[in-house]
């Protein structure tokens, strides 16, 4: 109704009843030209073209996705790493633990391709195993936030009303914390300090990162529940939950899943910033964020020792970035640049 | 530009040099998928002053072929073949810079959707001086000048209304003031891209009108480009058919219309539905459909009312700042019935409240006052169970066919949705219901495996008629069904529902805007006009003897309703 501020103007037509429009006519000869058919065979209206592979759109998201070479180097990647997550003892077989004082910030050696740390342990080693725990509070967190958030976020953009206003209050008062302020603080907390482990982290990492997810969500929901396929669906009989997670969650999945890639390249960040701060996982708990913080000391001597578990992480972070981008090429064509 | 206008008054029937000439035009878009041949061999002639429409469904290459004439292909498209020729210079491959120059006071063009058109942050007023001041016209009084652009185009009080933002302007008016910046530099031809498809018919009557009086007095030559046959052969001198990227048939307006030659224009000529001037009439099916004759045996006709909609009024508040609120009453008043097993019209135009109707009968949006009985049952206060037993009953078509389907479920799982929320059958007896659905829309039964943006708009618009066929109910409420169907395939689905209807029996409230389309499928007419019923009778009465002065309005302003006798 907004649609229409002001009425038409409406101009006084005498012309309705009283002219017969009887269309133009030139002056000018007109040729009169017929395509011969052969040319432009005639096809019968609408019909269905039953010689292509029928396809879903995730089937078309990933064919179209399987092609960019995006995709390809940063999924690689993550392949990579998760495999030396998973299975560390298959790239060294140096116990990184084993730190002998005498190899204090040697150099590269046989066996030991990135050299020593000041106490003397190897730095590819500790970088094989340090996958672990980052990736683990990457993952972790992530499934959090997708979860909590993403419930929050789409009860509240398809109830809206007070259950939105209350739902988006409490992401507010979140959002308006700065992650590594509010993780500082929480961290400091006695029953969060006492207890430090990758699970105080991904709590931590979670609390602060659940709102962004639900702002997504709650948007994509709301634009999908507008759709006439869920008023003809709610027409049919479907109650209005169902309708929720039959029809509008499906089709609002595109641009968490992409923000959902996106953030868990960053919570690997987050979590090594607050490893180097000193407040994330415990000293004993080998990750690069603690040996990043560990080297920092010896940055003039030694910046090898900083400079090798700062590019796993930064490659890591990359590829989790790259593949979100691709992905959300490959879901959303039309917001593809160039 | 006043040399150019005296030359071109001199000898206007003498000078034969084409203004536009297209030959052998070959446009080419690069996709992930290899090259598209948009448009092949297309040939175009435009004299100077004269009139061109190109008709054409959706993807025949109309719009394309236009657009190279000003060089606004897409990015990955391009001409691969051919001339464009413009006044006797070649510009088919110009620079951009020749291009910039030509367009705005050699070329004008008045893109299609007015709403997305102009620039919501800039007040009208700026945006048509920022066309003059391209080409230099804006002069030392350019407050002036822009007022009067904005009246030659219709505006009534220019100087006010330029000062005003796109959102304060209604839909006729943002196209006018969209023609004023496409006419502002007295261009020589003029590109029109379906100026008034987005409109109501009686103000595209009125804005059409106003646009051949400006150009006949400028000498400006238009290419109109139009979907709707009718309106081509009333609005120009020449009519051009395009059909798959290519020109099928080229020729003086009338000709085309009343004696169309190549077979694809004379399927277009039977179905335009502004030129149709009867009721569909189909065959009751020899075999009855096995499932649906278990059902329903006979189909009782014009026996009993099945709906019966008594002073159904709807109220909404709309916000007006702190606290404070307005009533605005979509539907007021309005009292209609529908007689089992025909088709009942409700004709409007947007904001007359038609599909607010709808959605009260659909039981969606409840009623601020009035009574709908269906089946002598009144559905005010249905419970839950009541509600669920209804919509069995009653089924809704929408008019959006991409937007009525889920893009996630394949059509199997569409139209077999309704099956599994109201229980019926076992997995098995499901998928042979979906087949047999299937069969009854005229599509395959291997459609079912696919996903529904693999099908056109009309191959979706009978996905959605299967889903609500599926639990064979007594009602359909058709929402502008077939308003965003190309003209064959709008013709093709108002048959097959006219055939469903003969053989199962249904009724038909059908909510739309195009009176051509009510005589083809309508057995009664409800016209609507803020909110009330203006006029209610039988179709036949309606177009034949319209009593009120809207319906005659309306009527009037169906293009090229009056050129075919």
């Amino acid at each position: 109704m907004s649609e229409n501020p002001t009425p038409e103007i409406i101009e006084p037509s005498d012309g309705a009843r009283n002219t017969r429009r009887t269309g133009k006519v030139s002056s000018r000869t007109i040729e009169h030209y017929v395509a011969p058919l052969e040319e432009t065979p005639l096809l019968a209206v609408d019909f269905v073209d039953e010689t292509a592979e029928p396809q879903s759109m995730w089937s078309q998201a990933w064919r179209s996705l399987r092609k960019r070479p995006l995709f390809i180097i940063s999924a690689f990647l993550i392949l990579l790493v998760i495999v030396v997550a998973a299975f560390p003892q298959l790239f060294s077989h140096v116990d990184p633990t084993a730190c002998r004082l005498d190899d204090s910030s040697e150099t590269a050696r046989a066996g030991h391709p990135l050299g020593f740390t000041l106490q003397g342990c190897d730095v590819y080693s500790r970088i094989i195993y340090g996958a672990r725990a980052s990736f683990l509070v990457g993952l972790f967190t992530t499934i959090i936030v997708v979860v909590f958030g993403g419930v929050v976020g789409a009860l509240a953009g398809y109830y809206g009303g007070w259950l939105d206003a209350v739902l988006a209050r409490l992401g507010d008062i979140f959002f308006a914390l700065p992650l590594i302020l509010g993780a500082i603080i929480v961290m400091q907390l006695p029953a969060f300090r006492d207890n430090r482990s990758v699970w105080t982290v991904i709590i931590t990492l979670a609390a602060f990162g659940w709102p962004q997810m639900a702002r997504i969500t709650r948007g994509a929901v709301i634009e999908a529940r507008g759709a006439d396929f869920v008023t003809a669906s709610r027409a049919l009989g479907l109650s209005k939950f169902r309708a929720l997670v039959n029809h509008v969650i499906p089709n609002s999945l595109s641009p968490v899943i992409v923000i959902a890639t996106i953030s868990l390249g960053t919570y690997i960040v987050a979590e090594a910033t607050l490893s180097f701060l000193g407040i994330g996982l415990p000293p004993e708990i080998m990750s690069w964020g603690n040996d990043i913080s560990n080297a920092q000391t010896q940055l003039r001597n030694n910046p090898e020792t900083l400079m090798w578990p700062a590019l796993a992480l930064s490659i890591t972070v990359l590829s989790f970035i790259m593949l979100g981008d691709a992905v959300r090429d490959a879901l959303d064509p039309k917001a593809r640049k160039g | 530009m006043t040399e150019q206008t005296k030359e071109r008054g001199l000898n206007p029937a003498d000078n034969q040099q084409p203004l536009l000439e297209i030959k052998n035009l070959a446009i080419t878009f690069d996709t992930p998928d290899g090259p598209v041949n948009a448009v092949r061999n297309a040939h175009l002639t435009v004299m100077p002053g004269e009139t061109v429409a190109i008709v054409g469904e959706s993807g025949s290459g109309k719009s394309t072929t236009a657009l190279s004439a000003i060089g606004l292909l897409p990015g990955n498209g391009r001409v691969s073949g051919g001339q464009i020729i413009f006044d006797g210079e070649d510009i088919t491959h110009a620079s951009e810079k020749r291009i910039i120059e030509l367009r705005g006071n050699s070329i004008g063009m008045v893109p299609q959707d007015p709403m997305s058109n102009l620039n919501p942050v800039w007040k009208i007023g700026f945006q048509v001086k920022e066309t003059l001041k391209a080409n230099g016209l804006a002069g030392n009084n350019s407050k002036e000048r822009v007022a009067q652009v904005l009246a030659d185009a219709g505006l009534p009080d220019a100087k006010r209304r330029a000062n005003q933002y796109p959102h304060e302007f209604s839909g006729g008016m943002r196209q006018r003031a969209l023609i004023a910046i496409g006419l502002a530099c007295s261009p020589r031809l003029l590109i029109a891209d379906e100026p008034t498809s987005a409109l109501d018919v009686t103000v595209q009557q009125q804005i059409l009108d106003h646009l051949d009086t400006m150009t006949t007095e400028l000498g400006t030559a238009v290419l109109l480009i139009t979907h709707d046959l009718g309106l081509a052969a009333e609005r120009a001198e020449k009519v051009v058919v395009m059909y798959k990227g290519q020109v099928v048939e080229s020729g003086p307006a009338l000709e085309i219309l009343r004696n169309p030659q190549h077979p694809y224009t004379q399927r277009l000529v039977a179905s335009a539905p502004s030129l149709a001037s009867k009721r569909l009439q189909s065959k009751p099916l020899e075999v009855a459909e096995d499932l649906n004759a278990v059902v329903k045996p006979e189909h009782p006709r014009n026996t009993d009312n099945v709906l019966e909609i008594k002073d159904l009024t709807k109220v909404f508040k709309i916000r007006k700042g702190l606290g404070r609120s307005e009533d605005f009453t979509a539907v007021d008043n309005v009292s209609f019935s529908v007689k089992r097993g025909t088709t009942t019209a409700i004709v409007g135009e947007s904001g007359s409240g038609k599909s607010t109707v709808a959605q009260m009968v659909l039981n969606l949006l409840k009623p601020t006052a009035g009574s709908i009985a269906f089946d002598g049952a009144q559905m005010n206060n249905l419970s839950e169970k009541e509600l669920f037993t209804f919509r069995r009953r009653v089924q809704p078509i929408f008019q959006d066919p991409y937007g009525s389907l889920d893009p996630m479920f394949s059509i199997y799982r569409t139209i077999e949705e309704p099956l599994r929320i109201h229980g019926i059958g076992d997995a098995k007896s499901r998928q042979a219901r979906v087949k047999e659905l299937l069969s009854q829309v005229s599509l395959p039964s291997a459609t079912m495996h696919r996903f529904p943006n693999e099908l056109s708009g009309g191959q979706r618009q009978r996905i959605a008629i299967a889903r609500a066929l599926a639990l064979q109910p007594e009602v359909i409420i058709c929402d502008e069904a077939v308003s965003a169907l190309d003209v064959l395939v709008q013709a093709q689905i108002l048959k097959l529902l006219n055939e469903l209807q003969e053989n199962l029996g249904l009724t038909y409230l059908f909510i739309t805007h195009d009176l051509a389309v009510v005589r083809e499928i309508a057995d009664d007419v409800c016209v609507m006009q803020n909110g009330r019923i203006v006029e209610q009778s039988t179709t036949d009465e309606v177009f034949n003897n319209p009593k009120s002065d809207y319906t005659r309005n309306l009527l009037a302003a169906i293009p090229g309703s009056t050129l075919l006798i």
